[in-house]
Parts: structure tokens; C-alpha cells; sequence
């Protein structure tokens, strides 16, 4: 178990750092604080609307992740495939669900610095008014859950190329059909053809609808659980993937 | 002598090609085995599976006791392996990805230093210890490559093409680097450089479509081909054709085989069923006929020659 640990907490470490050692984070922080600004102050009104909370950022979240998440994580297995380390990886003693998880939770870490740089917006709130903070807290974890449930699908799909953009592409469809799942759009598409099952099925997929409970404030165990097992369900068959691919 | 390494009818197909093809191998404490095989006989997936990074279709692979499938961790801690191509982080300074590979490793501290410090002398890349990996030459990278999978001091190393692409120095220190390590470890080294077997391994093991064709010393591999019935000779014509025909029936019963065609000048052989006739009788006999020879000797194969007969018998 330790040793389990401390790979994963290697591979953290390594995983992380890589995202400092090219000027892609820089630029990923810096079209993401420009982009959820533009959206929070100029697209939603921030100001116009007169109302001490931060559901004017929250809103362009799920929109927002949709395109950054699968950039964060499209590297995470195409390039070990495409550059060959795969092999190294994988002879490395230590169980390949280590490596999975360390380089999700570092992709994830990295994700948490993004939305940390967004406090300031927290204060600007604060200091205008007096918000719920417990609102606005929530919605920070429903953020970070969803961007870890973004993430992980990501990750699982660039173990399926060794080319970073292909991932990209792919990765931001799941992601965008798992935001849209939900919206009638979707479930009216196959509602005409679909048992009824299917289409609640799809309708429960919808990341959506968990992530503007949770903004509203509702920390529920069935939104916990959503985005806790769609993770958990995402690293699993990511596993499963890098073991059937590396070799290809 | 203690069985570092052993494969057991390891066979892997690719589609509808079949890679690897019921290959066994042992290796012992102190052995150096040259893998030897052209290019696509099944050297790197043989590799592959011993270090447990491919599954075989069928048979099994065991190091430093522990069988590869069944309990991957303990056989992998046993194992240092050097990818073809030397693959690494580019992005991370020799030291940061040294260190990484360390600590993947399960190296303490301490330990990591010191490994750290040895390697750096060792594999001589002080000079670009901070340097990012990308910005190295061949040489220092396939040097890199070959100190992660040393850092831990494994007791089996597995280089597939350790010496591709360096220089003749550095092919050169790299076989002496695999010399100095090599008395406590067993070591698998893949080559086509055939010298290379000579100068280091104590054993070759060539392979071809995916099979075991030869495993022997160097030494007895050459010897099994000289049986000193076939004498060599080299003519110095570009009409070779004309000037065969004319030694046919000058070589009394023996068989003819063109050896190699080097800078206008040929390599011969006379293949004899009996113990030949002394060598200077037919070189007498063959300027008599007015023929442009230049040497005539006993055939002593070299490995060369041995590598070139398993591998092309086959197809």
C-alpha cells in the first residue's frame, strides 16, 4: 500500500511539473482567466445584474471546461504512447492504476491552480456585498468535481491515440455530449425512437443538470455520487486501455 | 551458476503474422547473451515480453525467480530495460528524469544519491547533468537511457540496440561500460552490429522469422562452420562470371559459392566433400590458367557468414 503511494505521488510529481516545463500552462491559465472574465463580466452582465453571487461566473463553467479539460488531458497518454516512455512506464514495478491515478490527480491539481486564480472574483463579491458564501463555496466543489470528471474522460480517450490533437477533438465531443445529455435538445433527438429507459438513462448522464444543483448551493449525495463514480468509472477503464494500447 | 532469466516457448502473433515464434532462452548470473536477428526476426517483441511489457500469446517468462505475469511487480523490480530508442522525457533535465526513475523505483533518499552520483560518473553525463534531455545528442541520450536502467543496480538488464546511432567512440565505451557491469548481472543485449557480439557477448543467440536459430558462444558458432573443407578465393576481375566458369573445372568436384563482391574484387568459396587439396596446388594451378587471382586460403568463416547462413536458410 505505501509503496502504492508513493508511485502515485511520484508520478504526481512528475506529471505536474510537466505542465510548468512548457509555456502551455502559462498560456491555458491565461485564455482561461481571460475567457471566464469576458464571459462573467461581459456575456452575463456581472455587474449589470446587481446581485452580490457568483452565478455569472458558475454558468459558463460547464462550457468553458468542455474545451480546457480535454486540453489538459489530451497529453496525458497520447504523448507517452507517441514518444515511446509508455515502455518505460509500464516496467516500472509498481501497479499501472498508480501511474493512472497520479497523472489524473496532477491534470486535476492543475485544474484546482486554475480555479484558485478565479478568488479574486470571490473578493471583488465580497466586498460589493454580502454573499452567500456557502453558495459560492459549493459551487467551487461542483466546478472541481466536474473538472475532474472532465479530466478523467479526457484522460481515458487520449489512451486511445498517439496523437494529441485527435484526442483533443475527441475528448471535447464525450465531454460536450455529457453536458448536453440532459438538455431537450438531446432527449427529444431520441425520445421518438428510444424505450423510455434509454432515454432516462441518457437524461441522468446529463452533467448539467448535477452541476446547477450544486451551484444553487445543494451539496447532495446524488451529485457527489455522479461525479465521484463517473470519475472512479472513467480511471477504471483508463487503466484497462493503457494496458490493451501500449504496445499498438 | 543462478538462472537470472528464463523464457520458456514464448510465442506472440500480431494479426496474421506470427512476431515470435516458441522462443526459449536462459540466461545465467555473469552471462552476456547478444540477441542477435535481422531487422523484423522478433528481437524487440521477445524483449518485449520478458520484461512483462507485452503479454505472450502462449509461455511464460520468469526474472530473478518471479514470473513475469503472475507477479509483475517483484520481476520488474529485478529489471533494468532500455527501450529502443531510448525513449525519456524530453522536457526534464537528465537529472529530474534519473531521479524520477529512481524513485518509480522505490529508491530511498540516501540511496537515490548516491545511485545518482554513480550514474552521473559512471555513464559520464556530468557535463550535461541539467541540461533537458531533448536538447542532448544521440550519444549522451542513448547514455541516459542506459543510466535509468541502471539506477536501481538491477540484477537483469535488457538493452535492445544500446550502440543504434552512437559514433565508433561511443559504441566503443558503451561495450565497455556493458563489460565492467556485466560479471554480476545477466544481460540481454540486441544488435545487428556483429562485432559487437564478438567484442562483448559470451554468448549469441540469433533469431529469424521469429525463431531460435543458433545459440552458442561466438566462438563455437564460427567454429561449427569450420570444418576446414571449403577454401576462399579472392579474384580481382570484373568479368567474375567468365573467369568462374573457368575455375569449375579446375576445383575438382567442389561445390561453388559467391561469397561477397567488395571493390571489384570477389570472394569465392570452394566447397569441398573431403578434406581439400593443399591450397597452393590450386592456386598453382589456377594462374597457370592464366586466371586473376590474388589469394587463395583455407575458409575460415567469421560470424558474419555463420549470421548470414542461419538467418536466410530459413525462408
Amino acid at each position: 500500500m505505501t509503496a502504492s503511494l508513493s508511485s502515485v505521488s511520484v508520478v504526481f510529481g512528475r506529471e505536474f511539473r510537466a505542465y510548468f516545463a512548457t509555456p502551455l500552462a502559462a498560456i491555458f491559465l491565461v485564455v482561461f482567466l481571460a475567457l471566464a472574465g469576458a464571459m462573467t463580466f461581459f456575456v452575463s452582465g456581472f455587474f449589470a445584474r446587481g446581485s452580490a453571487d457568483m452565478a455569472a461566473f458558475f454558468t459558463w463553467m460547464p462550457w468553458l471546461f468542455l474545451v480546457l479539460l480535454p486540453a489538459i488531458g489530451m497529453r496525458l497518454w497520447a504523448e507517452e504512447r507517441r514518444s515511446g516512455t509508455i515502455e518505460l512506464l509500464m516496467t516500472m514495478p509498481v501497479a499501472p492504476w498508480t501511474i493512472v491515478l497520479g497523472k489524473f490527480l496532477a491534470g486535476w491539481a492543475f485544474t484546482g491552480v486554475a480555479l484558485a486564480l478565479t478568488t479574486p472574483l470571490w473578493i471583488t463579491v465580497t466586498w460589493l456585498g454580502s454573499p452567500d458564501n456557502g453558495v459560492i463555496a459549493a459551487g467551487y466543489l461542483g466546478t472541481f468535481l466536474m473538472a475532474g470528471a472532465f479530466l478523467a474522460v479526457a484522460a481515458c480517450i487520449s489512451t486511445l491515440t498517439k496523437n494529441q490533437v485527435i484526442a483533443f477533438i475527441s475528448a471535447a465531443i464525450v465531454t460536450f455530449l455529457l453536458v448536453t445529455a440532459g438538455l431537450e435538445l438531446v432527449l427529444g433527438a431520441i425520445r421518438g425512437w428510444a424505450p423510455y429507459w434509454l432515454t432516462e438513462a441518457v437524461a441522468a448522464l446529463s452533467v448539467l443538470e448535477h452541476f446547477q444543483r450544486i451551484t444553487q448551493g445543494l451539496i447532495e449525495a446524488p451529485t457527489l455520487i455522479f461525479f465521484g463514480s463517473l470519475i472512479i468509472l472513467a480511471l477504471m477503464i483508463n487503466t484497462f486501455l493503457v494496458d490493451l494500447k501500449k504496445a499498438q | 551458476m543462478t538462472t537470472l532469466v528464463e523464457a520458456r516457448g514464448l510465442k506472440k502473433r500480431f494479426g496474421d503474422m506470427t512476431a515470435v515464434d516458441d522462443v526459449s532462452l536462459s540466461v545465467a548470473r555473469g552471462e552476456v547473451v547478444g540477441f542477435l536477428g535481422p531487422n523484423g526476426a522478433g528481437k524487440s517483441t521477445t524483449m518485449k515480453m520478458i520484461t512483462g511489457f507485452l503479454e505472450p500469446d502462449t509461455g511464460t517468462a520468469e526474472v530473478g525467480g518471479h514470473d513475469v505475469w503472475r507477479d509483475p511487480t517483484s520481476a520488474k523490480a529485478k529489471l533494468g530495460y532500455l527501450p529502443e530508442g531510448a525513449p525519456a522525457y524530453g522536457d526534464m533535465p537528465v537529472a529530474d528524469f534519473l531521479s524520477f526513475v529512481g524513485k518509480m523505483r522505490g529508491l530511498r533518499k540516501a540511496e537515490l544519491t548516491n545511485r545518482l552520483a554513480e550514474m552521473a560518473e559512471r555513464v559520464r553525463l556530468t557535463d550535461v547533468w541539467s541540461r533537458p534531455i531533448e536538447a542532448l545528442s544521440k550519444g549522451y541520450r542513448r547514455r541516459v537511457g542506459i543510466a535509468q536502467a541502471l539506477i536501481h543496480d538491477p540484477d537483469v538488464l535488457i538493452l535492445d540496440e544500446p550502440t543504434d546511432g552512437l559514433d565508433p567512440n561511443q559504441k566503443h565505451e558503451m561495450r565497455n561500460l556493458i563489460r565492467e557491469i556485466a560479471p554480476n548481472k545477466s544481460i540481454i543485449v540486441s544488435t545487428h552490429i556483429l562485432e559487437e557480439v564478438e567484442a562483448v557477448c559470451s554468448r549469441a543467440v540469433i533469431i529469424a522469422s521469429g525463431k531460435v536459430v543458433a545459440d552458442a558462444t561466438p566462438r563455437d558458432l564460427v567454429g561449427s562452420k569450420d570444418d576446414g573443407r571449403a577454401i576462399q578465393i579472392r579474384i580481382g576481375s570484373p568479368e567474375e562470371a567468365s573467369v568462374i566458369e573457368k575455375i569449375k573445372p579446375l576445383a575438382d568436384g567442389a561445390e561453388l559459392e559467391v561469397m561477397e563482391r567488395m571493390n571489384g574484387s570477389t570472394r569465392v568459396l570452394l566447397r569441398y566433400n573431403d578434406k581439400p587439396e593443399d591450397t597452393r596446388a590450386i592456386e598453382t594451378r589456377l594462374r597457370s590458367a592464366d586466371l586473376p587471382v590474388e589469394e587463395v586460403g583455407i575458409y575460415r568463416p567469421r560470424l558474419e557468414d555463420v549470421f548470414r547462413d542461419v538467418t536466410t536458410r530459413i525462408h
